[in-house]
């Protein structure tokens, strides 16, 4: 989708504060025509307000919003090409699905004609014509989120603003209803922002993520460019589990960099040049399922640990291990259960742990 | 919302407060220091303009003399004391009802809660005549006792200090348990169950957990119970007698047949400065219920 | 707090507290029906003074007046009162905001008799300087009701403001609404229930009202209350105990429907979402 890259959404340097509070910290983003794009982040990241802004019920303390080319920062709510599906759904308890659906278009001065023939349309897409009747409290948390879609969408938006959009639901109904969610949008080509503090929820949904932190957004990728190459210690955290190991700069190679680490009995060596001068800090980072684990020694020279079994999590489809080294350090191995009677490694037992210099990952920030 | 229109919806119920509520405080407060005469209306004038001078008379006659009349400085202690007594025992008739109703299943609360209501639907005045009937001398209760042999002279009830406490009690009950129960109904259950856990026996619970909890609750019931208990003027005019001496009282007798307007002003002054620190506290917590 | 069985504490509780509350509204209703005019003594059952209540055109007048000042009361103070509302809850801060709530709070416990004088004197010294009101009448009742009233609507409406979602209104803002069309077409309908029994209270209380109207009457408009008040300071008299009578049976008949009502819709939305 983003290869279409023409932008739909366009944020310049927005900040948001309420008193002495900055919530939304000079944030620029780029939204391109029919991506679904992700604001991850923890409570209190200032992702919920930067949704605000775009839907017009916060307007920002510095900074512009540019919906198609056009700047609505000071646009009302009301006024905006812009619709959003609410965390709660925000259904109007008092009239019915159809009435619910029909109520944006109502505010066009459509035709009652037009308005019938909208409201069928998008009761159809979302599978709930047969409920056109009912009041929302009659409806279960998936109908009622199937009518708050309809209803966001009924008008045409130019952008979709999903908030939360599964945190109503309980967690079986959540992996259907994603993909399901994911398919009406993708079907309707709306340029679709969601905000979500799951990170399995966004990567599930959106072809481009945006990690939010204290206010500032850390790092914009694909959900697979986030995962594997974070670009700070907080990306990698808040996604995943990460080892985190604290080295110093040997040598600065083209074709790889070796650094030196306390809780290491060897180099660690990462692939291709670091930018950093030799002598400096880095943090380098290394996903649990990118480690092996063995009984002997490998053969490789660098990007080895040896250390004792801590804990063991046996969670069926794979085992997380804790591994204490002798510095005290805790390392987190994911092994998968591929085979129901291995023997497997268990309490106090001295493992050597081992990976590829292509799966240490240098951060940054 | 629009600057203009959120402006209009401010303006107009602050304008009518304004208008016909803090306006006539301050003209009560003006009157309290001028001197009753026998005209329309019975009042002198502040500020005069005469002879090309101002004259402004302040005059504090009034105060003085109720400083210096022993009948309105006891008014206002046996007043505040008789408020003060029938709300501690609206509290202990309240609470256990509060609290009741707070344990019983939902369906069951409303109803409870409506039937605490019910009779504040009907008359104010006519809850407090059914009282002289059963207090009379001979009245239901002397007639019972009388009739089963336990007492041989009728009781004397009606025209005392008791009659008034029951009349209070009777009249202010529901605004004692609804914000009690207002805040008990919010009190989990997991925190007395907690407490149980921890090895506290039940009353133990009530005062370290139940009773701490729902302070907010019975500070508002004896605040909704105590200002208006102390300007009250029907139940001690029904009930008390003219014994019973109570500020409210005082207060109508001054304005209806002394048509003092001067000394009634100067009255109420008094009064609104006695109560102003229990408004203030029953104000702090009303809105913070408003704006919470 | 959560449920459990009423223990037999909470029981009698209860019991005696109703015991108390009814009693005296029970044996009113059952000396309305005495032939004699004694409290003591039971002469028969008879509805002769019911006959002399409704002969009576002073009472009638008086209860008339009440009824046109109640519903005129009413209708006002929830207006203004879910103004007022609204303006506490909805709106941000202002200046002022903290002189507009102690106002808007204090009539809920302010004696009356200070109410009642103050207004008084507020039309007295207006008839002097504009003159109007030039004589006090069923309009100075009807300001002096509003005013206090509104302060019971406004609790009444605002608590339920508070429970709405606000993001419900948000949507239909979002959905192209107009602040004051999100007004008429989302949150009025959703606090209706609010405003009716804001309506209701308002229109009891200015119904009941004595000492206020006292003050502020004048010349021509005795309410109910008032009239009440003179025939009963006199003592006993048993024409009072059929009007308590009706009122008693015309609130609990009204409130029994109510609840009735209220019972039903509840039961239906329950019974279909499940």
């Amino acid at each position: 989708m983003s290869d279409a890259a023409s932008p739909m959404l366009e944020i310049r340097h927005i900040s948001k504060r309420f008193g002495e509070l900055s919530a939304v910290n000079n944030v620029s983003l780029t939204i391109n025509k029919g991506e679904i794009f992700a604001l991850l982040g923890g409570s209190g990241c200032g992702k919920t307000t930067l949704l605000r802004m775009m839907s017009g019920f916060e307007t920002p303390s510095e900074g512009s919003l540019l919906i198609d080319g056009e700047d609505v920062s000071k646009v009302p709510p009301y006024q905006r090409p812009v619709n959003m599906m609410f965390q709660s759904y925000a259904l109007f308890p008092h009239l019915t699905v159809a009435q619910n659906v029909a109520f944006g278009l109502k505010q066009d001065k459509l035709s009652k004609a037009q308005v019938q023939a909208q409201v069928d349309a998008m009761l159809k897409l979302v599978h709930m014509t047969d409920y056109a009747k009912r009041k929302p409290n009659q409806l279960s948390g998936g109908q009622r989120q199937r009518v708050a879609l309809a209803r966001s969408l009924a008008k045409q938006p130019k952008v979709l603003l999903l908030d939360e959009p599964m945190a109503a639901l309980d967690k079986k109904l959540r992996s259907q209803m994603q993909l399901e969610l994911v398919d009406i949008v993708e079907s309707v080509g709306v340029t679709c922002v969601m905000v979500t503090h799951d990170q399995e929820e966004a990567m599930t949904m959106a072809n481009r993520v945006g990690v939010m932190h204290e206010g500032e957004i850390m790092q914009v990728g694909s959900p697979s460019e986030i995962y594997e190459f974070p670009n700070s210690r907080h990306t990698a955290e808040f996604i995943g589990s990460v080892n985190i190991f604290s080295t110093k700069v040997l040598h600065v190679g083209a074709e790889a960099s070796q650094m030196s680490c306390a809780d290491m009995a060897c180099r660690l060596t990462v692939e291709g040049g670091v930018n950093a001068l030799e002598g400096a800090q880095l943090e380098v980072a290394i996903r649990p399922e990118k480690i092996t684990m063995a009984r002997t020694r490998p053969e490789q020279e660098d990007n080895w640990v040896q250390g004792k079994i801590h804990d063991i999590a046996y969670l069926g489809g794979h085992s997380v291990y804790h591994i204490k080294l002798p510095s005290g350090m805790i390392v987190m191995v994911t092994t998968t259960n591929i085979n129901r009677h291995a023997q497997r490694l268990t309490w106090e037992d001295d493992v050597y742990l081992y990976w590829s210099a292509a799966s240490a990952v240098v951060l940054y920030q | 919302m629009s600057k203009l229109g959120a402006r209009s919806l401010i303006a107009v119920p602050y304008i009518w407060l304004v208008l016909f509520f803090l306006v006539p405080f301050i003209i009560v407060v003006k009157i309290s220091f001028t001197e009753m005469q026998y005209a329309i209306p019975p009042y002198t004038d502040i500020v005069t303009w005469a002879d090309e001078a101002l004259t402004i008379n302040l005059n504090i006659g009034n105060y003085y003399y109720l400083f210096t009349d022993d009948l309105y400085f006891w008014a206002y202690i046996s007043s505040v004391r008789i408020a003060f007594i029938a709300t501690i025992c609206t509290l202990l008739v309240g609470y256990p009802i509060a609290y009741a109703i707070a344990r019983a299943d939902s369906a069951t609360r409303n109803a409870l809660l409506m039937l605490v209501m019910l009779p504040s639907w009907t008359s104010f005045l006519i809850r407090i005549y059914a009282w002289v009937g059963i207090l009379k001398n001979n009245g239901l209760i002397n007639n019972a006792l009388i009739s089963v042999g336990l007492i041989d002279q009728p009781v004397p009830m009606l025209n005392t200090e008791f009659a008034v406490y029951v009349g209070i009690v009777y009249a202010y009950l529901p605004f004692m348990i609804l914000p009690i129960y207002a805040n008990l109904v919010k009190l989990d259950n997991s925190l007395l169950e907690a407490a149980a856990d921890l090895g506290s026996p039940p009353w133990k619970t009530f005062l370290k957990v139940t009773l701490p909890l729902s302070k907010a609750g019975i500070i508002a019931g004896c605040m909704l119970v105590f200002i208006p208990s102390v300007g009250e003027f029907v139940i001690p005019e029904m009930l008390g007698g003219a014994e019973t001496l109570m500020i409210g009282k005082v207060l109508w007798q001054e304005f209806f047949n002394n048509r003092d307007w001067p000394v009634a002003s100067a009255v109420a002054v008094i009064m609104l400065l006695l109560l102003l620190l229990p408004i203030t506290l029953f104000q702090r917590y009303q809105s913070r219920q408003l704006e919470a | 707090m959560q449920t459990g069985r009423l223990s037999n504490w909470s029981k009698s509780f209860l019991s005696l507290g109703f015991l108390f509350l009814y009693a005296p509204m029970v044996i009113l209703v059952i000396l309305s029906f005495n032939e004699s005019r004694l409290v003591t003594v039971w002469a028969g059952f008879s509805t002769k003074w019911y006959g002399e209540l409704l002969r009576d055109p002073q009472m009638l007048g008086a209860a008339w007046i009440s009824l046109k000042i109640a519903f005129l009361s009413a209708s006002a103070a929830v207006v203004l009162g879910t103004m007022a509302a609204i303006v506490m809850v909805r709106m941000g801060h202002f200046r002022g905001k903290t002189a507009f709530a102690s106002m808007i709070t204090a009539p809920l416990v302010m004696p009356e008799v200070i109410i009642g004088l103050s207004l008084l004197l507020l039309f007295v010294s207006m008839g002097q300087t504009l003159g109007w009101p030039g004589e006090r009448g069923i309009i100075t009742i009807w300001i002096a009701h509003v005013t206090f009233c509104t302060a019971f609507v406004t609790v009444v409406v605002a608590s339920r403001l508070q429970e709405m979602d606000q993001s419900i209104e948000e949507a239909a803002q979002d959905l192209g609404a107009p602040p004051w069309k999100v007004f008429f077409l989302v949150t009025l309908p959703i606090i209706a229930p609010a405003l009716i029994s804001g309506w209701l209270l308002a229109f009891t209380l200015s119904l009941d009202d004595l000492v206020i109207a006292s003050f502020v009457s004048g010349p021509g408009s005795t309410t109910l209350p008032m009239a009440v008040f003179s025939s009963v300071r006199l003592g006993v008299s048993p024409k009072i105990n059929a009007l308590a009578t009706l009122i008693i049976v015309t609130v609990t008949m009204a409130v029994f429907v109510a609840w009735w009502i209220a019972q039903r819709s509840l039961k239906q939305t329950t019974h279909i979402s499940k």
